[in-house]
């Protein structure tokens, strides 16, 4: 299963950018972000080529992160791509809690990056509906 | 205009009687305060036996102070003089650490309590036709029972109306053509600037009259709330630990206040030094009860700063007045008229696993409200990485701190190192308010 790294940020100037100097001083490289912003704080997440490494250097940089496991799914990068993977989604008790995707020309598709609570089970689920899930490894060589 | 006096034989006693009052007084005081655990232990260690060992009030001298502290000790039974079946009524306050003190009370007790506020309102002219509306919180919190039983005795007609809720405070204030009321000056202020909002104007009030207490508060914030309402307001003193409202209060030349030494002796000390200071100079105010059955306090620190006037005042009443408050000696804080000391927040924060040692408190004024933000940091190794862990997290850190302090505070979360470290002290309490 894909990792992504959630980093617990302050809502001030200048952090996201003290995030990305931590990661570029160990030579990680950061292939999808998104933000969530909650007033005074916010959560950063990361897919990253090392997670390991760059939880390492987060927390030396004294940022509060945790790995979480992700949903990576491959999806046909044209319009309704989106949708028809969505629609295929268990009526019930799916609840997405965030997601956010890009193109990728390595896979001449594009990679959703999907959290959900059961991660294990919804992975199964979209597999058995024909939907190709990346590991980790994939993801990091993306 | 009437005389001024609920009882002009006490409260223009002369002094030499008085002093010999508080004598006698004094000496019924160490009497019952020798029943309790505590002063047995405390007095006898500072060869005070009996009550007899006091000859003069300058052996007031040869007993110990008592402080918060101590009262903390002894909770819940270490400071009770009386055989509980006695007491009437009890009121605790959180204590600084999360254990509360208590004040028990006999009927005794209460009757004399209930006088001191009668005979304060009655100097500052409020009469039997009065209509007083009593806006501080009822229940521990000793400001809204202690008026409301003061009023009542003197034959006021009594709105028990609480803290909050503006818009029906307006409404009752119209409807029952509210003369008195009392509260704190800042929800006088949000009172003023609410009025319009609500749709009322200055027309629909009767008011003439204030007292606002809780919360010090300058000349300037009477004088501007005086000309907002078109009323005089009138300054008090009190504390829980001495009953509560009633320990001091301005009369109608709303000149200082006058601490009742029939039911108190007062000394100012040195904070430091904890010697007496001469009339006029500012220090520590130190309490000793007179009257008061169940819980005698003795040389009690209040950490109030404050100084005896020198000068009688022109009203003849005999009792010393003592200078509105100017600070504490300690880091308490009175936010929206409630005491709150931070290691109260710090022992909340303490509990909290998920969050770190670092916290900073911040008092900022939204309108005329205090507003009490509670700054912590998320602590690395437990942060779960979810957002609905985190405002569960908030939630309950406002929970508790609710439960421990009674206000509610906004709580936020911070990144590790982020808030000043645990030993920088100073920088844990950030006030931005402007004085009243």
């Amino acid at each position: 299963m894909a990792k992504q790294i959630n980093v617990f940020v302050d809502n001030r100037i200048g952090r996201i950018q003290s995030i990305t100097e931590a990661l570029f001083r160990e030579n990680i490289n950061i292939r999808a972000m998104a933000i969530q912003d909650r007033g005074e704080f916010g959560l950063v997440k990361l897919i990253v080529d090392s997670p390991e490494r760059a939880v390492e250097a987060l927390q030396k940089n004294n940022f509060a992160c945790k790995q979480k496991d992700v949903l990576a799914v491959v999806i046909e990068d044209k319009p309704g791509g989106l949708y028809q993977l969505l629609k295929s989604f268990p009526e019930d008790n799916v609840n997405i809690l965030d997601a956010y995707g890009f193109a990728a020309e390595t896979i001449k598709g594009s990679v959703f990056f999907i959290e959900v609570k059961d991660a294990g089970q919804v992975s199964s689920f979209l597999q058995g509906k024909g939907y190709k899930i990346l590991t980790d490894q994939e993801v990091m060589e993306l | 205009m009437a005389t001024l006096f609920r009882d002009k034989a006490v409260e223009s006693i002369e002094r030499g009687a008085l002093e010999k009052y508080q004598l006698t007084y004094l000496r019924k005081s160490v009497e019952s305060a020798l029943k309790t655990p505590f002063y047995q232990k405390r007095l006898k260690k500072a060869g005070i036996s009996c009550a007899d060992k006091i000859k003069s009030l300058e052996d007031l001298d040869r007993i110990p102070f008592t402080v918060k502290d101590d009262l903390r000790e002894s909770y819940p039974r270490g400071l009770l003089a009386v055989d509980i079946k006695d007491v009437v009524r009890i009121h605790t306050s959180s204590g600084t650490t999360g254990i509360p003190t208590v004040i028990y009370h006999t009927q005794h007790d209460l009757d004399c309590w209930t006088e001191l506020v009668t005979r304060s309102i009655y100097a500052c002219g409020v009469r039997d036709e009065d209509v007083f509306q009593n806006m501080m919180t009822y229940g521990m919190f000793t400001g809204g029972l202690g008026l409301h039983y003061g009023a009542e005795r003197l034959g006021s007609l009594v709105i028990p109306s609480s803290s909050g809720n503006t818009q029906r405070q307006l409404q009752l204030m119209k409807d029952f053509q509210t003369t008195v009321v009392h509260a704190t000056p800042s929800y006088m202020f949000h009172l003023a600037t609410k009025i319009g909002e609500f749709g009322f104007t200055l027309k629909d009030l009767f008011l003439k009259k204030a007292f606002l207490g809780a919360e010090p508060y300058s000349e300037n914030t009477r004088r501007k709330i005086e000309d907002f309402f078109k009323i005089d307001v009138y300054n008090s003193y009190g504390l829980s630990e001495m009953n509560g409202p009633g320990v001091a209060f301005e009369c109608v030349e709303k000149n200082n206040m006058h601490l009742w030494e029939d039911a108190y002796i007062m000394e100012i000390i040195h904070p430091q030094t904890g010697k007496r200071v001469p009339d006029g100079e500012e220090g520590e105010l130190v309490l000793t009860t007179l009257c008061r059955q169940a819980t005698p306090l003795l040389r009690y620190r209040t950490r109030d700063l404050t100084m005896i006037m020198p000068d009688p005042c022109p009203c003849g009443r005999t009792h010393r007045r003592i200078f509105r408050i100017t600070g504490r000696t300690d880091d308490m804080m009175i936010i929206n008229g409630v005491n709150v000391f931070p290691s109260q927040i710090e022992q909340v924060i303490m509990r909290v696993p998920e969050v770190g040692n670092n916290y900073q408190i911040c008092l900022t004024r939204e309108g005329a409200l205090d507003r009490l933000t509670v700054k912590v940091e998320i602590y690395s190794k437990l942060f779960a990485g979810d957002l609905s862990e985190l405002e569960k997290l908030k939630a309950k850190i406002r929970d508790m701190l609710k439960a421990s302090i009674i206000i509610n505070p906004v709580v936020e979360l911070h990144e590790p190192g982020s808030l000043p470290s645990f030993e920088l002290k100073s920088k844990r309490v950030v006030d931005l308010r402007e004085k009243l």
